[in-house]
C-alpha cells in the first residue's frame, strides 16, 4: 500500500531517487539538530569561552563601573606564583599516582574473584558494585562519622596494634586527611572498574588457557603469560578512565574537609569551585580550566598512543 | 573415585580434594570479607538511622555494637528528618531533574547518532568528527564559563538549568552510534522498497531493535546524574529546586549534628537507588561493561 503511494507520488521513477535523498537529507539533518544545537551552546561555546575568558578579569557578576578587560597572560602569571594552585596540583598528581595502581589492581583481584564458577558468586559481584549506586555525598558524610577520633576506623586500628596506635583525628590532621579521602575514594569506585575488568576477562578465548596448561604453566604462569597480556587494553582503558577522574576530585573533598585542613586536601576543583564561584573570579578560574583541560586532555592522548602502539604490534 | 591408588596430586586423589577443597574454602572467606569491606559503611548507615537514641549511636560507634539494631528502635529519626525539611520536595526535584534528562538525552542522542550511522547527508563526516572530539572535554573544564552564561540568561535557580545543558551527551551519542551500524543494513533497506521514509525507519525498524543500547545509555546517564553535586551546588540557592546530594550535603553541613537523622536521611537517598539496583542489576553490570569498549 505505502508502496503504490510512493510511486504515486514520485511520477517520473528517477525523480523518486532523488526525492528520497533529498528527504533522508532534511531528515538527517532535523534529526541532528536537537544535540547539535545544545553541544554547541553548552559544551563547545563555553569551553571557547574557556580559553577566551582566562585572558580576561572577568567577574561572574560584573561591576558596571569596572568593566571587563583583557589582561593578556596575567592570570597565567599568577598561577605560576599561587601556592595553593601549586598544592591542588600536587594532590591530584598524588591522588592520581596512589589511587590509579592501587585501584586498577584491586579492581583486577575483584574480578578474578568473581569470576570463577562457583555458587553465590553474582551475589558478591552485586555487594562489591554497591558502593557504585551509593550517591558520593552520601558515602563521604557516612565516612566521616566512620573518620571521627572515636570511629570506627579508629577502633579498628586500636585493636589490630593492640591500643598502641591511635586515636587518630583523620579528618583534621594534615598527613591524614588525603590518604583517608582516598581509601573512601577506592572503596566507592573499584566496582565500576571489577565490572569492566569482567567483561575483559570474559573476553579472553578459553583455549589459550587450555594451550598454557597443555605446555604446563601454573596459575600464576598463566596469569603473568595469558591473563595480563588479553587484558592490556580494559588496563589502559581503567587506568586512564581513573587518571581523568582523579583530576575531576570534587565531591567527597568538599563533603568531608573543603580542601582544608591548611590546603592539605585542596584539589584543581576545589580550586575552581571557590575561585570562580566563591570569589567570583571567573577570569582566573577559566585560567585553571584551561590548564585543568590540558592535563586531561594529555592523559587521554597518551590513551590513544598506547593503544596504537599496541595496534602497530599486532 | 578416591580409590585409584595414587599420590596426592594427581586429580581426584584424596590429597588433591583436601587441597581443592582448602582452596575454595579460602576463596569464599576472601570473597566473605570483601563484602564486609563493601557492605559495613551501608550497613552501618541503616543500622543507625533507625536507632532513635543519639547518645546510644555516638556510644556504639565505636565498636562492633554500631552493626547490631538494639535498644530503642523506630523511625523517629525518619519522621524528624520530614518534620525539619521538605524531603519529599529533594526527592522529586532530584526524579524530575535526572528524568527528565536521561529522557530527554535518549531521545536527542539516539537520533542524531541513527542520522550519523544510517542516514548520508553533507557534512555527516564533519559532525561524527566534532562530536567524537568532544568526548574529551570534561564537564568539569567548562563549569565556570557555562556558569556565567546560564546566568546571564537568567536561568539561576531553576529546573532547566539542571537539564537543559546535560541532555546532549557526546559519548552517549558514541555509544548509540556504535551500536547503529552494527545493525544489518538489508533490514531498512527492505522497508525503504516498501515505501517508507527515513523517519518511519527509526521508529518502526531502528528503535524496536535496539532496547539494549537504549537500556545501557539510561543507566550510564542515570548514574552519572543522580548523584551530581558540583553544578547544583552552583545553580541553585533556595530548596525549592535543589536535589538530594545539595540538600543532605547542606543538612550535614549544620550545627550540631544530629547523625541520626543524618543517617536517616542518607537512607532514604540510598535505598531507592539500591532498590532500583537489586532489580536491574544484569542491566547495569551489562551497561558498565560496555562503558568499557571505548578503550
Amino acid at each position: 500500500m505505502a508502496r503504490q503511494a510512493s510511486t504515486a507520488q514520485a511520477v517520473p521513477a528517477k525523480k523518486g531517487l532523488t526525492g528520497w535523498r533529498r528527504k533522508e537529507a532534511i531528515v538527517a539533518w532535523v534529526f541532528s539538530t536537537p544535540a547539535l544545537l545544545l553541544l554547541i551552546v553548552f559544551l563547545l561555546v563555553p569551553f571557547i569561552m574557556a580559553f577566551g575568558l582566562a585572558f580576561t578579569d572577568q567577574r561572574l557578576i560584573p561591576n558596571p563601573n569596572l568593566p571587563t578587560r583583557f589582561i593578556g597572560l596575567r592570570n597565567f602569571a599568577r598561577l605560576l606564583k599561587d601556592e595553593t594552585f601549586h598544592r591542588a596540583l600536587l594532590n591530584n598528581f598524588l591522588f592520581a599516582a596512589v589511587v590509579v595502581p592501587l585501584q586498577t589492581s584491586f579492581a583486577l583481584l575483584l574480578a578474578i574473584l568473581v569470576n570463577q564458577k562457583l555458587r553465590f558468586v553474582n551475589a558478591f559481584r552485586t555487594v562489591y558494585f554497591s558502593p557504585v549506586v551509593t550517591t558520593m555525598v552520601v558515602v563521604a558524610i557516612i565516612w566521616t562519622f566512620l573518620y571521627n577520633p572515636g570511629g570506627l576506623i579508629n577502633a579498628c586500628i586500636r585493636a589490630i596494634s593492640f591500643g598502641h596506635l591511635g586515636p587518630y583525628d583523620w579528618l583534621t590532621n594534615t598527613k591524614l586527611a588525603f590518604p583517608a579521602i582516598m581509601l573512601l575514594s577506592i572503596w566507592q569506585g573499584v566496582g565500576f572498574q571489577m565490572v569492566i575488568y569482567l567483561a575483559g576477562l570474559q573476553d579472553i578465548p578459553g583455549e589459550l588457557y587450555e594451550a598454557a596448561q597443555v605446555d604446563g604453566a601454573n596459575r600464576w604462569q598463566q596469569f603473568w603469560n595469558v591473563t595480563l597480556p588479553q587484558l592490556r587494553n580494559t588496563t589502559i582503558f581503567v587506568v586512564i578512565a581513573t587518571t581523568i577522574l582523579a583530576f575531576k576530585l570534587f565531591d567527597q573533598v568538599w563533603v568531608m574537609t573543603k580542601g582544608g585542613p591548611q590546603e592539605a586536601t585542596m584539589t584543581t576543583m576545589i580550586l575552581v569551585y571557590k575561585e570562580g564561584f566563591k570569589q567570583l573570579r571567573v577570569g582566573y578560574a577559566s585560567a585553571i580550566s584551561v590548564v585543568f583541560f590540558l592535563i586531561v586532555l594529555g592523559v587521554s592522548l597518551l590513551q590513544r598512543v598506547f593503544l596504537r602502539e599496541e595496534r602497530a604490534v599486532s | 573415585m578416591s580409590a585409584t591408588p595414587v599420590t596426592g596430586a594427581k586429580p581426584y586423589g584424596l590429597g588433591y580434594r583436601v587441597r581443592k577443597g582448602t582452596r575454595l574454602g579460602i576463596t569464599y572467606l576472601v570473597m566473605i570479607l570483601l563484602a564486609f569491606f563493601f557492605l559495613f559503611p551501608i550497613i552501618f548507615m541503616l543500622v543507625s538511622s533507625i536507632k532513635v537514641n543519639e547518645t546510644q549511636i555516638i556510644r556504639d560507634m565505636s565498636s562492633l555494637a554500631a552493626f547490631v539494631p538494639y535498644g530503642e528502635l523506630g523511625l523517629q529519626n525518619y519522621r524528624d528528618v520530614f518534620a525539619q525539611m521538605p524531603f519529599g520536595r529533594f526527592m522529586f526535584n532530584s526524579v524530575f531533574v535526572v528524568g527528565s534528562t536521561v529522557f530527554g538525552g535518549l531521545m536527542v542522542n539516539s537520533m542524531i547518532a541513527y542520522a550519523l550511522a544510517r542516514l548520508r547527508f553533507g557534512g555527516r563526516q564533519f559532525i561524527l568528527t566534532l562530536i567524537i572530539a568532544l568526548i574529551i572535554i570534561p564537564f568539569e573544564a567548562v563549569a565556570i564559563p557555562l556558569l556565567l552564561m546560564v546566568n546571564r540568561f537568567g536561568w539561576l535557580d531553576s529546573y532547566h538549568v539542571q537539564i537543559i545543558p546535560f541532555i546532549a551527551d557526546p559519548f552517549s551519542i558514541f555509544l548509540f552510534y556504535q551500536f547503529f551500524i552494527g545493525l544489518p543494513k538489508d533490514l531498512d533497506e527492505a522497508a525503504v522498497v516498501d515505501g517508507a521514509g527515513p523517519l518511519r525507519v527509526y521508529w518502526n525498524i531502528i528503535l524496536p531493535l535496539s532496547r539494549p543500547v537504549f537500556a545501557t545509555v539510561a543507566i550510564l546517564q542515570f548514574l552519572s546524574n543522580w548523584g551530581k553535586f558540583l553544578w547544583p551546588l552552583m545553580v541553585t540557592r533556595g530548596f525549592e529546586y535543589r536535589p538530594l546530594p545539595v540538600a543532605i550535603q547542606q543538612f550535614f553541613s549544620q550545627d550540631p549534628k544530629v547523625w541520626g537523622d543524618i543517617f536517616a536521611f542518607s537512607a532514604m537517598i540510598t535505598i531507592p537507588v539500591l532498590v532500583v539496583f537489586l532489580l536491574f542489576q544484569k542491566w547495569f553490570v551489562q551497561s558498565v561493561a560496555t562503558s568499557g569498549i571505548k578503550g
